[in-house]
């Protein structure tokens, strides 16, 4: 049994807000999966699962506030012992906010005040909670596939009793349903209990899933978590949270700054080349060829790719460039741009296009906010001319463009106008020094001057 | 047309063996068969008759009524470097030679360290369906399928019959080959030698996407009249020939379970403790997530094989058996 807990996505990020499910229990889940929408300081994002296995119970209900490192739900994974034939995966309950609380039966023949002093606190005053029930009543009403919600409890204080559940669960016996349709009603998302086995004996077979599921399709989603702030606070919220983070690099982070103008002549012709014979939607933007460049280079420069901890570099696991995406409301977010390195143009593009749509939708996936070796910033298409920005804590390094724009520029010794780029680097000189920062601008500058290997 | 091809004649079960194992001894000189009127009477089934006049009593030897004896000395003469063809009549009988069988032939190779490799062919005959009673007509070979170090096949089409020797005689490891007693008599013309002669494959002899109908050897043809049945009523059968019995193609079961989510486990012999038992354990294991119904075995009743017509073909697994269980499974 694994526990998903609420990640930390981000240096500065202590707290979230779990804001919707994106899982059920019982359902199969393979690492990676996004499993949940948690919102944070800075924005709304898809949390991804770090094990392969099912579902188990959902402890944390969607709207609370709760820090990092809160189990939000349980996890059966693989590694445990093989699933027993014919065992249920836990049923879904009815919505409860709280892990249930720690019960202990009052003996009946015990009446004793201090007994009843501490029940008023467990209990309602109605006296009955559904779901509550000792273990060993809860471990029943699971074997024999009983809702204990739907139980009127004949134990003391309309306590659910042991003979409770057998009863029920002789009285309803359950409907047999195939492996094959229990695992596509994990696929699909199909709540068996609402299923009407066609099969022999009212078997559940895999078609009245596939039924279920096609006639559920049809049917308006619902039970999206109200959003826990509103756009207002958020932007507040967001903003606190960049001044903290930029306060401490600026504070933390001996900065040094390197630029240089890069010749885009032979980029800008390339890439009117390729976009001539491109369909519409594959074309290339020039970021696209500044983000390549920029992650060639610190390929070749792994000083600057990495994170800067416990007073020492840590080479980053990979080019993870994070692109600094602005908001529409303000503020901005940087996620990953996973192996940008190896990413050939036309799969970098769609992969930009796709992480700056799910920026503006709110929906990033966590190891994309988390994982980012360096940030590039390009603010060419806002007219600057170069940008020299703040690094990222606990990145050491920041790579900028500017507007692509006509220049006039020496070439071969006579006057002539061409396309340039001012590249910048932002880098940490407890990490580095000016010397392997040149070299990391120099490498900018030459693969930018070869665009067709990049 | 002036030109006929030669392998595509008609011809019977009963002949295509004989021309394997005519095959076998014109190409090498070191296999030999024995057994029980095997020379002179052409073997109880026929299936040798005529090989004593073409190779002679030296490499085609009649055996005294001993099947430990003329098994052991197999066993000593395929330890001493030749190919021997062991035939005993039916599975009945080779259960006085399941010593040496299991632990002389079985165990050798790997009591040696590796030294000594038993090389032998056994032949013999398994199944009921001719009126011969309980004590010739049982089908056991699921008893040896259970032992490790032997290698069990069980052809039941004229192709494995005709093919299958030459790669059984091949394996460094003893091969016991079950010949179901009903398909001597199927004719037909041979085709080229099914998808994998290699004895590790089982074939789909017919594709389907609604039940799998595992079976083999003599129940194949009854199997594949109830996929016929079945296709009239809509249900589209596929049918697995498992070949060899030891050790089993649990990837090729598998395969067509995914595809299709239902079984129906069709094997001649008692059900308790059968070949259909371990492959339905197999499906149980490797594929429970892909049944969409429980797997279905039809299997031979419990009880000695009767004498009377009638009584038999109720004791023996039939087309209509086949037929109710995978409806039982679809509908």
């Amino acid at each position: 049994m694994a526990e998903f807990t609420m990640p930390s996505l981000g240096a500065d990020m202590d707290e979230g807000t779990l804001q919707e499910w994106l899982v059920r229990p019982g359902e199969r889940i393979r690492r990676g999966d996004p499993v949940a929408v948690v919102e944070t300081a800075k924005s709304t994002i898809e949390v991804e699962c770090f094990e392969t296995g099912t579902v188990g119970e959902l402890l944390v209900e969607p709207g609370r506030t709760v820090p990092v490192g809160t189990p939000l739900a349980l996890i059966e994974t693989d590694r445990e012992e093989p699933e027993k034939p014919g065992r249920k995966p836990p049923r879904r309950r009815g919505p409860k906010a709280t892990p249930p609380p720690k019960v202990v039966p009052p003996p009946p023949h015990e009446p004793a005040p201090a007994g009843d002093r501490e029940l008023a606190v467990d209990l309602p005053p109605e006296g009955r909670v559904p779901h509550e029930a000792v273990p060993l009543v809860r471990r029943l009403a699971r074997e024999r596939g009983v809702d204990l919600g739907a139980l009127h409890g004949s134990g003391p204080h309309g306590r659910i009793t042991r003979s409770d559940v057998e009863r029920a669960a002789a009285r309803r016996p359950r409907p047999p349903i195939t492996p094959l349709a229990r695992r596509l009603a994990g696929e699909l998302g199909v709540d068996l209990a609402t299923v009407t086995g066609t099969g022999r004996h009212g078997a559940v077979r895999a078609d009245d899933v596939r039924k279920a599921a096609a006639g559920r399709a049809a049917a308006p989603v619902s039970g999206h978590a109200e959003p826990a702030r509103t756009a207002d606070d958020r932007a507040v919220a967001m903003r606190r949270t960049i001044a903290g983070l930029m306060a401490r690099s600026k504070r933390d982070i001996p900065h040094y700054y390197l630029s240089t103008t890069v010749d885009m002549a032979a980029a800008m012709g390339w890439l009117r080349d390729y976009n001539r014979r491109s369909p519409v939607g594959e074309r290339l933007l020039p970021a696209a060829l500044l983000l390549k460049a920029a992650a060639l280079a610190v390929r070749e420069v792994p000083a600057l790719n990495g994170f800067w901890t416990e007073d020492r570099f840590t080479e980053g696991d990979g080019v993870h460039l994070g692109v600094a995406v602005s908001l529409r409301g303000g503020g901005l977010v940087a996620p990953a741009l996973h192996d940008a390195d190896r990413l050939p143009l036309p799969e970098l593009m769609s992969r930009l296009k796709d992480l700056v749509t799910r920026v503006r939708e709110g929906r990033l996936r966590g190891s994309e906010v988390s994982d980012p070796t360096i940030t590039v910033t390009n603010l060419g298409d806002q007219g600057v001319e170069s940008v020299l920005g703040v690094i990222y804590p606990p990145q050491v390094a920041l790579i900028g463009f500017g507007r692509v724009v006509d220049r006039p520029c020496a070439v071969d010794g006579l006057l002539g106008v061409r396309p340039t780029v001012t590249a910048t680097l932002s880098a940490d000189h407890r990490a580095t020094d000016g010397a392997i920062g040149a070299r990391c601008l120099a490498e900018v500058d030459r693969r930018l001057r070869h665009p067709e290997e990049l | 047309m002036g030109t006929s091809r030669t392998d595509e004649r008609k011809t019977t079960y009963r002949e295509a063996l004989r021309e394997a194992l005519r095959e076998a001894m014109r190409s090498d000189d070191r296999v030999f068969l024995m057994g029980e009127d095997v020379g002179r009477y052409g073997g109880c089934f026929g299936v040798s008759l005529g090989l004593l006049e073409e190779f002679g009593p030296e490499r085609v030897r009649d055996t005294p009524l001993s099947e430990s004896a003329f098994v052991g000395a197999g066993i000593g003469a395929a330890l001493a470097g030749m190919r021997p063809i062991v035939e005993i009549m039916t599975v009945n009988f080779s259960l006085l030679a399941l010593d040496q069988i299991l632990n002389n032939a079985a165990t050798l190779l790997h009591m040696s360290g590796g030294q000594l490799p038993v090389p032998l062919v056994i032949r013999m005959t398994t199944g009921a369906g001719r009126q011969l009673a309980a004590q010739h007509s049982h089908s056991l070979e699921g008893w040896y399928a259970h032992i490790p170090g032997i290698r069990v096949i069980a052809p039941a089409t004229l192709e494995d019959a005709r093919h299958m020797l030459a790669p059984a005689l091949a394996d460094p490891d003893p091969v016991l080959i079950f010949e179901h007693g009903v398909l001597y008599n199927a004719s037909g013309e041979i085709g080229p030698p099914a998808a994998s002669a290699d004895l590790d494959h089982a074939a789909v002899r017919r594709s389907g996407t609604d039940i799998s109908l595992i079976t083999y050897g003599g129940s194949l043809p009854k199997v594949l009249m109830a996929a016929d049945e079945l296709a009239v009523d809509g249900i589209s059968a596929e049918v697995v020939d498992l070949r060899t019995l030891r050790p089993l193609d649990g990837e090729t079961i598998a395969a067509s379970v995914t595809r299709t989510h239902r079984a129906v486990v069709v094997d001649e012999a008692w059900r308790t403790g059968s070949l259909a038992a371990e492959v339905s354990a197999r499906i149980a294991e490797g594929s429970f997530y892909d049944l969409d119904a429980p797997v279905e075995r039809v299997c031979g009743a419990e009880c000695p094989m009767p004498y009377a017509r009638r009584l038999e073909e109720a004791a023996l697994p039939q087309p209509s058996d086949v037929v109710a269980a995978a409806h039982r499974a679809v509908d």
